[in-house]
């Protein structure tokens, strides 16, 4: 046999295992330059009550941050999960809602500070009511100036910080049941032992 | 009921197309006619069967029967009817069973239109076809079926995407996919004439017009991907080196060089195993599209819902099939033989060229559409490779292939005389050169790659028409064959001309406007002069009313608007879009911006020559129609003692 008709099918093999290790990867799992890293500070209201939350007041503790926005499809998706880890687990779940007053919502001209704020609060607590509230508590983003400074890519996104205020996991896109059995839970237990 | 019936349907035409896949094959080996025999019936059975399920389908989409998952997902009552139906190929599984019917349907029509073919070749062409659809059914049966019910019924389904809902995307899939099926028959062809070991001319003249049909189909549906990405997505872009793009194109390019290749092989009985291998390269791309577009390895716009089961079951088959088909080649090719010598300068060498460079660009597109995954694969990082790095490989490589393309159709076969070349193609050559350096003047500014381009599209466009009047001068019958090509390479000139013109002078303005505001392209203006809000079937919209002035006087009124589907939170934008010989005038409307009096943020785009894009391609489509209809493919019988000549040259 004619060696150089052999070169497709030995290509065609190369190309093969290429395809078959990229099926096991997951191309939406974006290494953030974050992870390792401090959580970036912001002081933002919470959805209920006056005062202004902050990272730093998680000190302590290990957390989940989350962000999700009613208008977003994906985290309805996710929500149930997240209902359901904050029934069986003691790690807090911060919410951030993320930019929830969008362009659309003011037909007749952007709206005030306050207004929006007020708005805000109403259709996330809707949200939360009909859907269930996993979050220990939530804060508003209105201008998502924080979701800049996390590097938000997509929502939903979760983050897991540690005792020192450390980043030490995050996901772009919905939690899956899969994705909280083999990867966050081990990694909570690990750093609330610690 | 209709579900089940429809899933029925599509079983019995599972177990069918295991027969057709099976029978027909071994009756070639123990040269029992009435097993190939088979061949035909089981085609036409198996065809009626998923047209049937097809059916089913578009039944429960129709009906608003929301107690089917799919119909669920993709459909909504509110939805008009015309949408509704096309919401069959919405979604993953139906557009597998789009897939599935137009494989049948090419298979079908094989049967039907093989008449003057040797039942052993058309038993082996159909049983080929069959086992490909054995692959693709029982890809929908096991992985993606499109008719489980579902419990608790839902009220009302949960809505095609609004980016789907538009007339572009309603017939895009199916012409792409017709496109990407019909290069299967090519393959089968391929496959059949290597089983049989009698790859000659006549193997080259039946898969011809088929493959030309898919080729004109695939041209098709990538142009309308790009015209509704133009006019539907609002970024004035029309193509995005997406990888679901790419995965359309490599394909194309493949295909292209082969229905060259295949003339070389019909006419010259040369370059056999190349262009056999060709036609399963142009059929394994069509399935590695597939793969990339479903499985979910590579992000793209278009990604549909991914399941890794799925993924892994495409992988298998591709391997199964690709693999299979290069180790037949690997085993049968070495016996070809090489038929006709060609000389250093020839039509042969020109379209040897042509292949050359279309695979090379292929195999550049595949590296950086691949480049992330593979990366990624080998734990080197992630990184994404974007349109600098496709325009600065692409480019290069379409400059001589342009250029070669018409010396390759004026020279003789065998050996040509590159004096004579050049004495009839110096006018044309030097036309083409004034006008490069003349034309930039005309339009703005000169600069070297718009004066390369205009010169590449006039050189073609002009060396076509001079080829045509020469020919008409002579007499004699002329083939459609010689119409649809000449068109096709016209077609090619109007979209490289097209692509230059956008390339090199479109203007592009973002920004923001109140109530009033002009902007100004020269010589256009472009005034805001109302906001309206508009109500659709199943949307609101806020619908912007700009008015086009030239020299003061209003010529033109555009409505862009920005839609909000009731069941979706995902604003669409409708740009609105004036088109002219020469260019368009482009506005699409953005977010309305915070401030004291309201504004919106808008895109006023001036786009010269976009128009010809679309022109260059449906020239393409038709030429290769014309070239396909040709007279001499459709003769009844093929000359016994032609193909017996062959059938003795290819053994010896």
């Amino acid at each position: 046999m004619n060696k150089k008709f052999l070169i497709p099918l030995g290509l065609f093999a190369a190309l093969v295992i290429f395809l078959a290790v990229g099926l096991t990867r997951d191309p939406r799992e974006i290494p953030s330059p974050l992870v390792g890293k401090p959580a970036p500070d912001f002081s933002l209201p919470m959805l209920v009550g006056d005062k202004p939350f902050s990272p730093s007041d998680m000190k302590g503790k290990v957390w989940l941050f989350n962000v999700w926005a009613t208008w977003c499809v994906a985290c309805r998706e996710e929500h149930p999960l997240l209902v359901e880890f904050s029934k069986q687990s003691r790690t807090p779940v911060v919410g951030l809602s993320y930019k929830e007053i969008q362009a659309q919502d003011q037909p007749n001209g952007p709206l005030k500070e306050a207004e929006k704020l007020q708005l805000a609060r109403e259709r996330s607590l809707r949200f939360l009511q009909r859907q269930g509230d996993p979050y220990t508590l939530s804060v508003l983003d209105l201008d998502g100036s924080v979701g800049i400074n996390y590097g938000v890519y997509g929502v939903p996104e979760t983050y897991l910080i540690d005792r020192q205020g450390v980043i030490r996991y995050k996901r772009v896109g919905p939690l899956t049941p899969q994705i909280l059995q083999d990867t966050l839970l081990p990694l909570i237990q690990t750093l609330e032992a610690s | 009921m209709i579900p089940e019936l429809g899933q029925f349907a599509l079983i019995l035409a599972t177990v069918l197309s295991v027969l057709l896949g099976v029978f027909p094959l071994w009756g070639t080996l123990n040269r029992n006619t009435v097993w190939q025999s088979l061949a035909r019936p089981t085609a036409f059975l198996q065809f009626a069967l998923v047209l049937l399920s097809f059916a089913c389908l578009a039944t429960s989409f129709l009906s608003n029967d929301f107690s089917v998952k799919y119909v669920a997902e993709h459909s909504n009552s509110l939805l008009p009817k015309a949408y509704q139906f096309a919401a069959v190929w919405g979604g993953h599984e139906g557009s597998l069973l789009l897939w599935v019917l137009m494989l049948t349907g090419w298979t079908a029509a094989v049967a039907l239109f093989s008449q003057s073919l040797p039942l052993n070749i058309v038993a082996r062409v159909l049983g080929v076809l069959g086992l490909v659809s054995v692959g693709f059914m029982a890809f929908i049966l096991i992985t993606s079926n499109p008719f489980d019910r579902l419990f608790p019924i839902p009220a009302d389904g949960r809505d095609l995407n609004p980016l789907l809902q538009d007339p572009g995307l309603v017939i895009h899939p199916p012409m792409l996919y017709m496109g990407y099926v019909g290069m299967s028959v090519a393959f089968a062809f391929a496959i059949a004439a290597l089983i049989s070991g009698r790859l000659d001319a006549a193997w080259a003249r039946w898969s011809r017009p088929w493959t030309v049909i898919a080729w004109s189909f695939l041209t098709f549906g990538i142009g309308l991907g790009s015209w509704w990405a133009y006019y539907e997505l609002g970024w004035g872009g029309w193509w995005f080196w997406d990888p679901v793009e790419n995965a359309s194109l490599m394909p194309w390019l493949v295909g292209t060089a082969l229905i060259h290749s295949l003339m070389v092989t019909e006419k010259r009985g040369s370059f056999k195993a190349w262009t056999v291998l060709l036609a399963i390269a142009a059929f394994s791309l069509s399935l590695l599209g597939t793969f990339l577009v479903r499985s979910g390895v590579l992000t793209s716009v278009h990604a549909f819902a991914t399941d890794p089961a799925r993924g892994v079951f495409i992988l298998c088959f591709l391997a199964v099939v690709v693999g299979a088909s290069l180790t037949l080649f690997a085993w049968r090719a070495p016996a070809v033989t090489l038929g006709g010598s060609m000389g250093l300068v020839s039509r042969e060498s020109f379209l040897l060229l042509n292949s050359v460079l279309l695979v090379v660009a292929t195999g550049a597109v595949l590296l950086g559409t691949l480049y992330p995954l593979i990366i990624d694969a080998l734990n080197l990082g992630k990184l994404s490779v974007g349109p600098p790095y496709f325009n600065l490989v692409f480019a290069p490589l379409m400059v001589p292939l342009l250029f070669v393309l018409v010396p390759g159709t004026v020279a003789h076969w065998r050996e040509a005389k590159l004096n004579d070349m050049f004495m009839q193609l110096r006018w044309v050559g030097l036309a083409a050169l004034l006008l490069a350096i003349g034309l930039p003047f005309v339009f703005g500014e000169w600069s070297a790659g718009t004066a390369l381009g205009v010169f590449l599209g006039m050189w073609v466009a002009l060396g076509s028409l001079q080829h045509v009047v020469e020919r008409i001068r002579k007499p004699g019958r002329i083939g459609g064959s010689f119409w649809g090509m000449h068109l096709a390479h016209f077609g090619m000139a109007v979209l490289v001309l097209g692509i230059t013109g956008v390339k090199s002078f479109e203007v592009e303005w973002d920004v923001r406007m109140s109530l009033g505001d002009t902007v100004s392209i020269a010589p256009y203006t472009f005034r805001l002069v109302d906001m309206v809000d508009v109500k659709g079937p199943n949307y609101k919209a806020s619908q912007a009313h700009v008015e086009v002035l030239k020299n003061n006087k209003v010529v033109e009124v555009l409505y862009p608007e920005k839609r909000r589907y009731f069941s979706s939170a995902m604003p669409m934008t409708e740009a609105a879009i004036d088109s002219g010989f020469l260019r368009d005038l482009y506005v699409s409307l953005g977010d309305p911006i915070a401030g004291d009096t309201p504004s919106w943020s808008m895109r006023v785009y001036y786009k010269p020559f976009v128009p010809w894009l679309w022109a260059g391609v449906l020239m393409m489509v038709f030429g290769g129609v014309l070239a396909a209809l040709d007279r001499r493919y459709r003769r009844r019988s093929v000359s016994p003692l032609q193909t017996a000549g062959e059938a003795l040259s290819s053994a010896s």
